[in-house]
């Protein structure tokens, strides 16, 4: 059933909990080597659906292939292609860190020989070759998630499953646990994440974006920015925000503020722009930029859940 | 099954149960407790009894029969009444166990050689010990009156009883075996029982099932240091029961210590079983405690005899593994058994054992529900 450069093949996906539908018959395909995004709130069926492609739960309805094999009826030989990173930590928190790898290489086979070098390789990705006799319990949240991908991947998995990887890390070690993603990548492993993060949503190849068990939108970040963004975003820089959301929003102009700066939603660009320019002058705030910008996935988000 | 996996399992288990000093503790020190607790409390020997008499032939035979009494070192004579009235009031009050009333006629008869009546009225309340009261009060008796009859008429039946295996029928000796059975039937399902349920409970099981490991390799792996822990345990009752309670161990300690560890296996695996279904580790625990405390308590034989038992409970003690574990250790420790008059107990011991690690094997899915 292995199909040339396909690593997760999925046809009308379903599970239910009872009444509860929580994913509701959704169809994927994901070529190998690519980072594919999973996007949408809490509860939108993402973890379900992670799950069932790691054959830790049996899907209601539906057809599904990961390298080839059957979720249905072939979930342990599944196991033996994939690294999967639950959304909870799930080391050891008792164990020290070198613990956690041996343990993870005894469970997936690491063959002795190559036992040292997976090791060290786990300890320099996770920056922990100085504390690898620390109790893991002991470590700062983005070491110990570097760590779980680590202990994932310490058998070189074609494909690799991570359940919102950075919820609870900081900024900076979401980017680092990005570059990681990244390199395994280039390096031809086949990465299905899932993220509420918006900002994420532009370091994957490919998106879907799922909403009530079911995907609203699929495609590259540019063509969901494209496809889905009929609107236009402006970006304008005013030193009162907050008068000029007032006076905006009194004109019946969509606004956001985004930081120090405001972003409206406008049908068209061209023609917006004198008009604010307009309606701020006669509130006497000062413009100092209007600039049309390409919107942000999240603009893209929001737009598409209030369509669904 | 991969024993490169099995030995990750073992190893990372070991190392868990080390640097939680509470459940070390608990593995290590409860059967030490135990032991020593109902070791020292449950006695079936019955002596010092409260006694009172009531002599109203007040003959020196009579006050010799009470004098035997009291040396026999069984009873003790607390108070000589007058009347049947204060006879009642000791043993309402609790303050009797017994009282043995001496007929007028005692001394008349027993000068001429004929029967004489004796009467003893017991607590029946407690009737284990108003039995072996009575018994003793038999005796001595029967030793008296035979002392006075001196040679002349010689018994037909002289009945020579002679108590194999527990000379001394020292109530210790077949309780601390059975006891060591009981603690260890409780113990090994204990240790396991909180294994499979704490990593879900902490959400280490959902990483565990992702990954190639197999059932039973998870299983064994976890069973392995929990039975060295068990073994150990098995060795400290043993050594205690020996040099403590000085129970003699007749047997070989190889095949103790052999069997013992097929009980374990079974023990264990049944903990592993009841995790496995539980899935929260005070459940568990709780489960734990119930099927295997009472039924070893009471149906294993370790204090009431089967045979006694109404036929269904005893079909029911057939289930039961430390019934044979009872046998086993009782057998080995007071009667020095040979694994020829145990092969009984160990074939089903063993049945036992395989039966609930292949359960556990089947209850155990890899799967999150």
């Amino acid at each position: 059933m292995k199909e040339n450069g396909i690593a997760v093949k999925v046809e009308g996906l379903t599970r239910t909990f009872g009444d509860f539908v929580a994913v509701d018959n959704i169809s994927l395909e994901i070529r190998e080597g690519e980072i594919f995004g999973f996007l949408g709130p809490n509860g939108a069926g993402k973890s379900t659906t992670i799950k069932m492609l790691c054959g830790l739960l049996l899907p209601t309805g539906g057809k599904g292939y990961v390298s080839g094999y059957d979720i249905m009826k072939e979930s342990e030989e599944i196991k033996k292609n994939i690294g999967y990173m639950s959304q909870k930590f799930s080391l050891y928190d008792d164990l020290k860190v070198e613990e956690n790898i041996h343990f993870f290489s005894g469970i997936y086979g690491v063959p002795a020989g190559k036992l040292k070098e997976r090791k060290e390789w786990a300890l320099e990705m996770a920056g922990l070759k100085d504390r690898r006799g620390a109790i893991t319990r002991t470590l700062p949240g983005g070491f110990k998630q570097r760590l779980a991908l680590g202990c994932a991947i310490l058998h070189e998995p074609p494909i690799l499953f991570l359940d919102e990887p950075t919820s609870g890390v900081d900024p900076i070690s979401r980017r680092n646990f990005w570059n990681l993603i990244y390199e395994m990548s280039r390096e031809g492993t086949t990465i299905f994440v899932t993220t509420h993060y918006m900002d994420e949503a532009d370091y994957c190849h490919r998106l879907a974006l799922i909403y009530r068990g079911r995907i609203i939108a699929e495609g590259t970040p540019n063509e969901l920015r494209q496809q889905y963004m009929k609107k236009d975003v402006l970006e304008i820089e005013v030193e009162k925000v907050v008068e000029a959301m007032d006076v905006m929003g009194k004109n019946n102009i969509e606004t956001a503020i985004f930081g120090s700066l405001l972003h409206a939603t406008v049908d068209n660009a061209e023609l917006a722009v004198p008009q604010i320019q307009g309606i701020l002058n006669e509130a006497n705030i000062t413009a100092n930029r209007i600039k049309k910008i390409s919107p942000s996935l999240e603009d893209v988000f929001v737009t598409l859940i209030e369509v669904a | 099954m991969k024993l490169l996996r099995i030995n990750a399992i073992a190893k990372k288990e070991l190392i868990q149960i080390w640097r939680d000093p509470l459940s070390l503790a608990m593995a290590f020190m409860m059967p030490v407790i135990l032991l020593f607790l109902f070791g020292y409390a449950i006695t079936l020997d019955v002596n010092n009894l409260s006694t009172v008499v009531y002599d109203r032939d007040k003959s020196s035979y009579s006050r010799e029969l009470a004098a035997e009494l009291r040396e026999s070192g069984y009873f003790t004579v607390i108070g000589n009444v007058d009347s049947y009235r204060d006879i009642d009031r000791y043993l309402d009050s609790g303050k009797a166990q017994i009282a043995i009333s001496i007929p007028e006629d005692f001394s008349e008869n027993m000068k001429k050689g004929e029967d004489t009546g004796l009467q003893a009225i017991v607590d029946g309340s407690d009737s284990n010990t108003a039995t072996i009261a009575l018994g003793y009060l038999s005796a001595v008796s029967e030793l008296y009156s035979q002392r006075i009859k001196g040679s002349r008429i010689d018994p037909l039946i002289d009945t020579r009883v002679r108590v194999w295996y527990n000379a001394e029928l020292k109530s210790r000796n077949y309780i601390i075996p059975g006891l060591i059975a009981v603690i260890m039937a409780v113990i090994a399902a204990l240790l396991t029982s909180l294994t499979i349920a704490r990593e879900w409970e902490r959400g280490t099981m959902e990483q565990l099932i992702s990954t190639p490991v197999k059932t039973p390799e998870l299983i064994t792996g976890k069973l392995i240091p929990y039975f060295l822990i068990g073994f150990i345990d098995v060795a400290m009752s043993v050594l205690m029961a020996v040099f403590l309670f000085e129970v003699p161990l007749r047997g070989n300690v190889f095949l103790l210590m052999t069997l013992s560890s097929i009980f374990l296996f079974g023990g264990l695996s049944l903990g592993i079983l009841i995790s496995v279904a539980a899935k929260t580790q005070l459940v568990a625990s709780q489960i734990a405690m119930v099927v295997t405390f009472l039924p070893a308590f009471l149906l294993s034989g370790f204090m009431y005899s089967i045979s006694n038992m109404p036929k269904a409970l005893q079909l029911i003690t057939y289930i039961i593994p430390a019934r044979y574990f009872v046998s086993i250790l009782k057998g080995i420790f007071l009667k020095g058994s040979t694994l020829k008059f145990l092969i009984f107990e160990t074939l089903l011991l063993t049945a036992f054992g395989l039966v609930v690690f292949a359960l556990a094997n089947k209850k155990f899915k890899k799967k999150v529900m």
